[in-house]
């Protein structure tokens, strides 16, 4: 099913403070799910990610716009309503029943014409409890349980209802590093078997880049940019974005534009044909540098890490804003580590350009 | 072995305390109770054996002291439980004015038994004077008026329930709302997302969920109960004997002192009875507990 | 179309059950804290009316025109409550102060100090709890009277001043302060006594503060013990005093006078209660039992 937001908002009231008493959970959000999609609401703690993922379910009512699933305008539904599945960030399984019970009390509250005889509720939870391979462990209680099983129990009674839609809360947060690889192959499994327009959200850009269809990053209540997980990274639209997206983090520098020509701390590292002279702030992806002898960007060299494959090397640029800048460089490239400074020629494609105050991304117009 | 000797030291007020009134007494407490012929003033008995036990049992006094007390138990136990939850549900679903109407319900739970007992007293007396402010409201309903402290036994077990239960809500109170407020928000949301009717959240969340804190009421309550004794006194005065509304520590204090007083054996024979029946009633409820309590 | 005209309707439903419900919810609450707030109304109410007045009264009146403080001044002076009020005060304060020094003693020593058989002492602490006060209530009546301390304070408080609940909470309390402290203090040559007081008593305070109201509270209440163990007036507690009030004050009918001393008995838990009501309630429901 196909999820329409427009001009979605939240706000809400915080008690206690009487002057400026509204904070504005999600602010003005359009944006279109397309049917049978993963999708990954990415953004740090605070950014409203997890409200927009409860107005999506029904559990809170937006302040203005809409919702639309399919066709029809849910914004006003309960959540027993929309046809949606949730999966809870502690997964919010009941303690005191077993799991089997755990995934058959989504059906026991069907009603009316919607009820389900003995037998249909039992073959659906199977098939549930199959799906996410927990067959065995139906008659055992939650708290028997290991954090990746609790995490199929919830998703297994998430889907025992066929939902429209899923809705997953930060599902992988509360699983060890281990378990978060594995668990979120299943997820995607699971979503690719299944067809359901699933919606999770998570603060952690790896896991949200790794699985998602597309992503929506958010900061602040505001909606930063949506697109394909390569997409984005390869086309941030803004400082913010590219910053919060990839590892290790971008490289910033303060730089300036003169005469067609990008500065770094007053040498000349790359044409930037077709944008006016002014001050910029400069972001280079850590695999933008190419080691070169005669490279424009001169850096300080304090030391090369091996990662196998490739190798990491940590420099300083009087113009990097933060105090070390890190390039990643196949292991058989040229570097002196006992040099005093290494130089690079950098790769076009991999260096952004940002407005120094607004963070808005600067494009050269060709 | 300094520091062994200091730590002794430190111990050493608690343990003489402990020692001189709580422990001995207890031994000392079984041992009156088989003493025959106890004389307080000479400190003297003509021998042992289980006619202390036997006297009480078949005291018409201790027999209506034991009725007046499980009748009390068998009310108010259920019924301010039951109050209580009621009403700590309703406070945990709201939430303007949810704070003075908890500093409210507190109060009874800071005042003095005893004093607010005579309020009782005369807002259920029915005197010579007035008829008193609760056969008044009677009456506005078309009964007629009833002497609830001297009258029949009836309408005085009814005042000595009301008093207690007003009396022990504020525990209850206070203990189920934060059961109920430790309970994690996210299952009522996991509820909703799945169109879990309100009957149906209570029934298979919420009171599994709090189980535990109903079952440490319940015990609790029967435990309290049982040994009612100052609310007693509180409403019909201390002669509670001449009242007909003894209770059973009520009976052990009344043998141990004052005017039908100095009997410390058959006190000691009645207070152990009394505990038997608590131990008993404990240990039922452990049982019951272990069928119906999740955890 | 159709569709969404039905879920409207339902809406509209929903939304009016759940105003009914909220009306419902509304009601029990106040209903309760009527039932709640009356008696003490009634008890300042009665307490301001005019003896005369009240006794005339064959209907009782929910208000009064001409309040007198009247009965206040009978309270004080045909009957001791003062002398109550002085004793139970002095009662409180002593029963208090003497348990929190026993009681954090051996706090101390079982949170803080190594010795042998500690845990088989902490345990058998633990399991005193279990005896009921009715149970041992007998031999200390002997006890206090054998050593002819009845109607004295001795008698009155010594057999208060120990609680294991309170050792417990408190040790568990204690036992909280990190362990380096102690290393560091050891190290600075500070003694076991100077470190009990200077370090751990401030920073366990607000438990300690809780504990003596809770304990407060009991003594202001407390009325078998001091009723077994005092039968001369001179050594009432509040609790006995109202009693005595009741069956031999005033003369049997002077009601609100009687009532004054209620109120005069009651205000000050109640004052207490506004000033500490967070504590109050967080340390009660930590496990405090009807004192």
């Amino acid at each position: 099913m196909k999820i329409q937001l427009q001009h979605l908002t939240k706000t809400f009231h915080s008690p206690g403070r009487k002057s400026s008493g509204e904070v504005v959970a999600v602010n003005d959000f359009t944006f279109e799910i397309p049917d049978g999609q993963l999708i990954g609401l990415l953004g740090p703690s605070g950014c409203g990610k997890s409200t927009t993922l409860n107005l999506i379910c029904g559990l809170e009512r937006p302040t203005g716009g809409k919702i639309f699933f399919g066709d029809r305008d849910v914004t006003d539904l309960p959540p027993e309503l929309r046809g949606v599945g949730m999966v809870f960030q502690n997964y919010a399984l009941y303690p005191h029943l077993t799991v089997r019970k755990n995934i058959l009390f989504p059906l026991e509250n069907l009603k009316g014409k919607d009820r389900l005889s003995k037998e249909e509720m039992a073959r659906r939870v199977d098939e549930a409890a199959s799906l996410v391979q927990i067959g065995e462990l139906l008659d055992r209680k939650p708290s028997e349980l290991s954090g990746g099983q609790q995490q199929r129990v919830a998703i297994a009674r998430a889907l025992v209802k066929m939902p429209h839609v899923l809705l997953l809360d930060e599902p992988l947060s509360n699983l060890d590093a281990r378990l978060r690889l594995q668990t979120r192959e299943e997820i995607r499994k699971i979503q690719r078997a299944t067809k359901i327009t699933t919606v999770f959200v998570t603060h952690d850009q790896e896991e949200a880049m790794s699985i998602s269809d597309r992503i929506v990053v958010m900061k602040e209540g505001v909606l930063q940019q949506i697109g394909q997980p390569q997409q984005v990274y390869d086309d941030p639209a803004n400082l913010f974005v590219a910053k919060f997206l990839g590892t290790p983090p971008i490289n910033v520098f303060d730089g300036q534009i003169q005469g067609g020509m990008l500065h770094l701390g007053g040498e000349a590292v790359l044409p930037v044909p077709g944008i006016p002279d002014q001050r910029v702030t400069v972001g280079i992806r850590p695999e933008g540098f190419l080691p070169q002898a005669d490279g424009p960007l001169s850096c300080t060299l304090s030391g090369v890490e091996v990662m196998g494959r490739d190798i990491s090397v940590v420099a300083s640029h009087p113009a990097c804003q933060s105090p070390t800048l890190r390039a990643i460089i196949t292991a058989d490239a040229p570097v002196d580590r006992s040099a005093q400074s290494v130089c690079f020629a950098l790769k076009p494609e991999k260096v952004f350009l940002f407005q120094p105050d607004s963070g808005c991304r600067i494009r050269s117009v060709p | 072995m300094r520091q062994e000797r200091k730590a002794w030291l430190y111990l050493l007020p608690a343990i003489l305390f402990l020692g001189a009134f709580l422990v001995y007494p207890l031994i000392d407490v079984f041992i009156y109770s088989v003493e025959e012929g106890y004389n307080f003033a000479s400190q003297t008995y003509f021998g042992v054996g289980l006619y202390n036990y036997s006297y009480v049992l078949h005291d018409p006094y201790f027999l209506q002291a034991v009725k007046n007390t499980f009748l009390l138990v068998i009310i108010t136990v259920p019924l301010s439980t039951g109050l209580a939850l009621v009403i700590s549900l309703a406070l945990s679903s709201i939430r303007p004015l949810r704070d003075l109407f908890q500093t409210i319900y507190f109060l009874p739970y800071v005042t003095n038994t005893l004093a607010v007992g005579l309020v009782f007293m005369i807002l259920f007396q029915k005197t010579e004077y007035t008829d008193g402010l609760i056969n008044l409201m009677i009456q506005w309903f078309g009964g007629s008026s009833v002497d609830f402290i001297e009258g029949p036994y009836w309408a005085k077990m009814f005042v000595l329930c009301f008093y207690t239960i007003w009396v022990v809500m504020p525990f209850k109170i206070l203990i189920l709302t934060s059961a109920l407020a430790s309970v994690n928000p996210d299952y009522y949301k996991a509820a909703r997302v799945d169109g879990t009717s309100k009957g149906r959240i209570f029934l298979r969340i919420t009171l599994p969920m709090i189980s535990p804190m109903v079952f440490y009421l319940i015990v609790t309550g029967f435990i309290g109960a049982f040994k009612a004794y100052s609310d007693a006194v509180a409403l019909f005065g201390t002669d509670l004997n001449a009242a007909g509304m003894n209770t059973i520590v009520g009976y052990v204090y009344d043998m141990l002192y004052g005017d039908s007083g100095g009997f410390p054996s058959y006190a000691s024979a009645a207070a152990i009875i009394l505990f038997a029946i608590v131990l008993t009633i404990t240990c039922i409820n452990l049982l019951v507990s272990k069928k119906h309590v999740h955890y | 179309m159709e569709r969404t005209f039905d879920f409207e309707r339902l809406q509209g439903r929903a939304k009016r059950r759940k105003q009914v419900l909220r009306f419902f919810t509304y009601l029990l609450l106040g209903v309760w804290a009527v039932v709640v707030l009356f008696p003490f109304y009634w008890m300042l109410l009665t307490s301001v009316k005019d003896y005369g007045a009240y006794n005339a009264e064959h209907i009782p009146t929910f208000f009064t025109l001409s309040p007198t403080l009247q009965n206040y001044k009978d309270a004080f002076t045909s009957v001791p409550l003062g002398r109550y009020l002085a004793n139970t005060v002095f009662f409180a304060v002593v029963t208090t102060a003497l348990m929190v020094v026993v009681i954090t003693l051996s706090a101390y020593a079982f949170a803080r100090m190594e010795f042998r058989g500690k845990n088989l002492l902490f345990t058998l602490f633990l399991s005193l709890m279990m005896i009921p006060t009715e149970l041992v209530v007998i031999t200390n009546y002997a006890t206090i009277t054998g050593l002819e301390l009845r109607n004295t304070f001795t008698g009155l408080i010594l057999p208060s001043v120990t609680s294991v609940f309170y050792i417990y909470l408190l040790k568990e309390n204690f036992e909280q302060v990190p362990d380096e402290l102690y290393r560091a203090a050891k190290v600075d040559g500070t003694s076991d006594f100077k470190y009990l007081w200077k370090v751990m008593l401030p920073i366990c305070r607000p438990t300690l503060v809780t504990i003596i109201i809770l304990k407060v509270i009991e003594c202001w209440n407390s009325y078998v013990w001091p009723r077994l163990i005092t039968d001369d007036p001179n050594y009432f507690l509040v609790s006995n005093g109202i009693q005595e009030i009741r069956e031999n004050g005033f003369g049997r009918e002077n009601i609100p006078a009687m009532m004054a001393a209620v109120v005069v008995i009651s205000v000050p838990l109640i004052l207490l209660f506004f000033l500490f009501r967070k504590k109050i309630m967080a340390g009660v429901s930590r496990g405090g039992i009807k004192g």
